[in-house]
């Protein structure tokens, strides 16, 4: 099968920053999930958390006045602003695993069809990093996975199980990619949003677990100045 | 009773530290909050057969990771001491970049099967850490639960839900940072720069902490104490404002 254009990363993370509600607490996890800070509506009074200690950032500094002491758990440096506030690494996971979190969106490498998450180590490499994110899908009220729907080798990334070694079990609410968005239920993965140009069948050949259709599939949701492509 | 020691060599400041030692090194990966002259010196002391306890700890040194940009060419990381062949074994949550190549110094001695490289998730690892500074032996949580964490251990259902049992952890020595101290040891943090450095101040038999600079009580507001000095042995720094 002949496959159009995939959406890319900016799409994504715009893609998952609408699923962010008003007056909510997020985690967003290093590389594509980070980018979703962008397309946040100011209005809608988010508060980003980042494990290394700090609650309530919004903005990066600009490069000439960046201050090592000020920095998300990315490595990137932030503004000061009124509102933050810093804690220590036992605090900040205390918060994290207490369940104040509303939402975590998080990079993946594989997700099962009932929402088993592996993120922290490709099989071959045996050695790999988990940091914050195993705390964080067993911690944060919402998961959500925010990927390329297949490897660049065209390996499945949503499987009937994880061949690699699991971040979580049963974790994830939502899988966001770059040809659909898909709610983790208890029937199994439901297609909510496939991406223009693209259609059920397409994106069905690039999962190996089944895809369900429960109500309405829409046209995934791209930000207007943003054509996705 | 003990009274706190003041540096102003940070090689000096390691004396007592020996091979076969367990060592916390506070901060939280990156320049921030990081006691990276205690760190170097701790390079140069060229002590053996350490067991390292960090948390981002070998990111650095090879994508800049956490250094401002002015900085970055200066970026040093726990890879420094396995350039030197002196760790046995690391605990810590993030040893290695997500990239593969170039290898970082502490993929390479794993591979070569130089060195034991223990991965804990980064809330256990600070629970584990403040467990030790607090009195607690041990403690249940559920992350991990149904990955490879929780192979070999203890389990326990509470209230209906699976709960991985964890130990407390502790150290020797530990390395930490702060911005300022004064002479009784209290500790003052900017920011996220506080990360590890308290509860490793607390987990370590003996504790270290490399400051900015060390001022008088009487310009401190205790409010503002992010460490009291009861936890603290030494404090080195190359600014002593005390007259």
């Amino acid at each position: 099968m002949k496959f159009p254009e995939k959406l890319n990363k900016e799409t994504i993370a715009y893609r998952a920053s609408i699923e962010l509600e008003e007056n909510s607490y997020v985690n967003l996890g290093i590389g594509l999930p980070s980018l979703c800070a962008k397309y946040i509506d100011k209005k809608k009074n988010i508060k980003f958390q980042a494990e290394n200690g700090v609650l309530g950032f919004d903005e990066l500094s600009e490069k000439k006045v960046q201050n090592p002491n000020y920095m998300d758990a990315g490595g990137q440096f932030l503004s000061q602003k009124p509102g933050m506030s810093f804690f220590d690494s036992a605090e900040s996971f205390s918060m994290i695993r207490a369940g104040y979190i509303d939402v975590t969106i998080l990079g993946g490498m594989q997700v099962s069809k009932n929402g088993d998450l592996a993120n922290w180590m490709i099989k071959d490499r045996g050695i790999g990093s988990i940091g914050g994110a195993m705390d964080l899908v067993s911690g944060a009220k919402k998961v959500i996975v925010t990927m390329e729907h297949i490897t660049k080798e065209n390996q499945y990334k949503i499987l009937n199980n994880c061949n690699f070694p699991l971040t979580g079990k049963n974790c994830v609410d939502k899988i966001i990619t770059d040809i659909a968005v898909i709610d983790v239920t208890n029937e199994g993965l439901v297609i909510k949003e496939i991406a223009p140009k693209w259609n059920f069948d397409m994106v069905q050949e690039l999962t190996e677990s089944k895809l369900l259709i429960k109500g309405e599939v829409e046209n995934y949701k791209i930000n207007s100045s943003n054509d996705g492509q | 009773m003990k009274k706190i020691e003041i540096f102003d060599s940070f090689i000096s400041s390691l004396d007592g530290i020996s091979d076969d030692m367990t060592i916390m090194i506070g901060g939280f990966g990156g320049q921030g909050g990081q006691p990276t002259n205690l760190m170097l010196a701790l390079k140069e002391l060229n002590v053996k057969n350490i067991t390292l306890v960090g948390n981002v700890a070998g990111l650095s040194m090879i994508t800049g990771y956490g250094w401002i940009e002015n900085d970055k060419q200066n970026a040093i990381d726990q890879n420094i001491f396995f350039q030197n062949n002196q760790v046995k074994k690391i605990i810590c949550s993030f040893p290695v970049p997500s990239q593969r190549k170039p290898f970082s110094e502490i993929e390479k001695s794993w591979r070569n099967n130089e060195t034991i490289v223990e991965i804990i998730p980064q809330g256990t690892l600070a629970e584990k850490i403040r467990a030790a500074g607090s009195g607690i032996p041990a403690f249940y949580t559920k992350t991990g639960v149904g990955t490879i964490v929780e192979e070999n251990k203890e389990t326990k259902i509470i209230n209906g839900e699976k709960f991985i049992l964890e130990y407390a952890l502790s150290s020797d020595i530990g390395l930490i940072n702060a911005d300022h101290s004064d002479e009784f040891g209290n500790l003052v943090y900017l920011g996220t720069s506080r990360a590890f450095n308290p509860i490793m101040a607390a987990a370590s038999k003996f504790t270290i902490a490399e400051v900015g600079k060390i001022i008088s009580s009487r310009l401190i507001d205790s409010e503002r104490i992010g460490t009291s000095g009861i936890y603290i042995n030494r404090i080195v720094s190359k600014k002593n404002e005390i007259s």
